[in-house]
């Protein structure tokens, strides 16, 4: 051990600031180590175990292909990719968010007895919700690659500033949540029915093009974006599914994405981060001052 | 500070200046927001009640110190002990720690219960700052000490609690701590782990760790710590020798007596012992403590009523030490008696000089009658004086050689 090896005073002395230091940090060792936890406690006992985190999402996708393609008669080409490319992120932001909001309530009796930096705990609920992406969003790409490998290109590249927005928006939505949910309970009850309601406020099931078709005459579309997951949902989609257009029943070419080029894209990412940074500026003040009761509010 | 020999003042490890902790109990606790709707609607959601649980404590603890923090329930030590964990943070005030800290708070040390003991001996030793590498190496001593066998690879939900402690301790003593914070849990084990985790904090003592106690054992506090913090009200009462701190504690507990001995004056034959004050001067204020070498004042007042069969009587002053045993008796000698005539008298007892004694002592004066040794009147005071003379654990202190052979 490290101590074996320190004589001196002043040796223990800077031995015991960096220890303390170790403490207070937040170590990546020690996120991966809460993330594994929470899959090893979500999916032990289970026979297919994490293939679990596959079954939600392609249930729904399964769900609404057939009634909005089938039913609904909806022309978007794809279909099914265009919906899991919007889906997965979305379900990663709301799971993430969802999750930390209870995270921190949830780990009462280590946030009572043990000193260290509570962040980790809504830290690793967004971990583990990534976790989890990674490997859909993994998934997808083998079956678009396999199915339609046409659809890659350099556009592709986009998955990752987007992945990087969904990280940072869903991190401070989080951060903000866990924190206010030690004092109000209440909170973690709004953030489901939040998300429930949000989860339409993006073009996931629907055309983003058919949005824009209805804000640009006012020159509002810019405003959809201002919620940094439309952007990252109609990036996701831009990235992996490509096609911009799509012929509607009477024949109309219509867009399917908010914009068939690049910059468009870019400038909403740039507004995604500025709002992201701001919002986990302020989460991380709140966390801070509310972070002093967390024990006695427990 | 009674620290052993140490030229240089311990470095310090936790220091916490000017600590206070407000609690605000929000109405009934209105953690739901409805709650909060409905009291401000009634007018009573801003009224939240205050409660300072600890009010300006300082509070400096070096390096190898074994810190017993006491007082009664509700005082504000596990609050005080948690500020310093940097478990709760201070509503005012600074906290500034060096060095790693494991605490032992309550039962268990935050497990998981899903996860087996393995699983959460790794997860408790990476919230406390190790590396999986470094628990890897220390695991084989932790699985050893908490005694569990294979049973570490159960959930944790299916351990008692005895076996749930040990497996805490075996990971907070384990993880290589600086300072070890311990919070009321050795009286959950079984005796012979209670031992093995005494055995387990002298070692610490030794390799100059720093130690810090919230107990109600208040004999362990004399056994084990340097120094004892008294707190009661969110104050620091007391703060020094872990005997004085304990005799505080009984102090302000009310504990400093047997509870059948009456603390009432009484009076037989209509003689009452109103007062006893020991000091280091004739006549003078109650002091403290009294140096060995020095003189011991025992100034007594009698009140002798009117009343039929007064006779003279003997005044005796015995001296106890902890446990109400008898060290020394001071007495009047015959012609010296409290004589049988109404009044208030003033009897002046010394002993010149004081043995070299250790601890806190109290002075049980009675009057007797010459003849009989019957008891007239006695009473109790507890507290009068300490003594304070080289090391603890037995009431007297004297030089002592010993020498080795082959």
């Amino acid at each position: 051990m490290a101590s074996s090896t320190v004589s001196g005073p002043e040796d223990r002395a800077a031995l015991a600031r960096s220890r303390a230091a170790a403490q207070g940090r937040i170590r990546w060792e020690l996120l991966s180590q809460l993330i594994r936890k929470d899959l090893k406690v979500k999916y032990q006992g289970s026979a297919i175990g994490f293939a679990w985190s596959l079954a939600n999402p392609l249930i729904q996708m399964a769900i609404y292909y057939v009634i909005f393609t089938k039913v609904m008669g909806i022309a978007v080409p794809d279909y099914a990719v265009y919906l899991m490319a919007g889906l997965l992120p979305f379900t990663c932001f709301s799971q993430a968010v969802t999750g930390a909001s209870g995270s921190v309530v949830g780990s009462a009796g280590l946030v009572k007895k043990v000193r260290f930096p509570r962040l980790v705990l809504p830290l690793s609920a967004v971990g583990f919700s990534v976790v989890q992406f990674v490997l859909q969003l993994f998934l997808l790409l083998v079956v678009v690659l396999v199915t339609t490998p046409t659809k890659f290109g350099l556009h592709t590249l986009l998955i990752l500033p987007a992945f990087a927005l969904l990280i940072v928006f869903a991190t401070a939505l989080g951060v903000l949540v866990s924190a206010l949910n030690v004092r109000w309970r209440d909170t973690s009850h709004f953030v489901e029915i939040a998300m429930l309601v949000w989860f339409w406020a993006n073009p996931i099931l629907y055309a983003a093009g058919l949005v824009k078709e209805k804000l640009d005459p006012h020159g509002l579309f810019w405003t959809y974006f201002l919620n940094p997951m439309a952007t990252v949902v109609s990036t996701f989609q831009r990235a992996v599914y490509g096609t911009p257009y799509y012929t509607d029943a009477e024949g109309v070419r219509r867009l399917v994405l908010a914009s068939p080029g690049y910059t468009f894209y870019l400038r909403n990412l740039l507004i995604g981060f500025v709002i992201s940074g701001l919002l986990l500026l302020a989460a991380r003040a709140v966390f801070n001052r509310l972070e002093a009761d967390f024990a006695e509010d427990l | 500070m009674a620290t052993k020999g140490a030229a240089s003042p311990p470095r310090p490890v936790i220091t916490a200046t000017g600590v206070s902790k407000r609690y605000v109990t929000h109405g009934r606790k209105a953690t739901a927001l409805k709650e909060r709707f409905v009291q401000s609607a009634k007018g009573q959601g801003g009224i939240a009640t205050e409660f300072w649980a600890l009010k300006d404590v300082d509070v400096v603890v070096g390096e190898g110190e074994t810190v017993g923090l006491i007082g009664p329930n509700g005082a504000g030590k596990s609050t005080l002990l948690k500020i310093l964990a940097g478990i709760l943070r201070p509503t005012s005030g600074v906290v500034h720690v060096e060095g790693r800290i494991a605490s032992l708070l309550e039962l268990g040390a935050g497990f998981n219960a899903e996860l087996t003991g393995r699983e959460n001996v790794y997860l408790n030793a990476a919230l406390l700052g190790l590396s999986k590498k470094e628990v890897d190496h220390l695991f084989a001593s932790i699985l050893e000490f908490s005694e569990q066998g294979p049973r570490i690879d159960d959930p944790v939900k299916h351990y008692s609690s005895g076996e749930y402690v040990k497996l805490a301790f075996a990971i907070a003593v384990h993880v290589d701590p600086d300072i070890l914070l311990v919070d009321e849990v050795l009286a959950v084990g079984d005796e012979a782990f209670a031992r093995k985790c005494l055995a387990k904090i002298s070692e610490f003592q030794h390799a100059g760790k720093t130690i810090l106690f919230v107990t109600h054992a208040l004999d362990l506090v004399e056994q084990l710590c340097t120094r004892g913090i008294v707190v009661d009200h969110g104050v620091v009462q007391y703060d020094g020798d872990p005997a004085f701190a304990v005799g505080t504690l009984r102090k302000i507990l009310g504990t400093d007596r047997p509870a059948d001995a009456p603390n009432e004056p009484e009076a037989i034959g209509g003689m009452v012992v109103v007062d006893a004050v020991a000091s280091t001067r004739r006549g003078g204020a109650a002091t403290d403590r009294v140096r060995p070498g020095r003189t011991l004042h025992v100034r007594v007042q009698v009140d002798v009523q009117p009343g039929e069969g007064l006779i003279e009587g003997e005044l005796q002053v015995v001296v106890m030490g902890a446990g109400d045993i008898p060290v020394l008796v001071l007495r009047t000698v015959e012609g010296g008696h409290v004589p049988a005539v109404p009044g208030r008298y003033t009897v002046d007892l010394q002993l010149p000089e004081m043995p070299p004694l250790v601890g806190a002592f109290i002075l049980g004066v009675s009057v007797l009658d010459p003849e009989s040794g019957r008891p007239i009147s006695a009473r109790r005071f507890d507290q009068a004086f300490w003594v304070l003379d080289g090391p603890r654990g037995a009431l007297l202190h004297l030089p002592t050689t010993a020498t080795v052979r082959s």
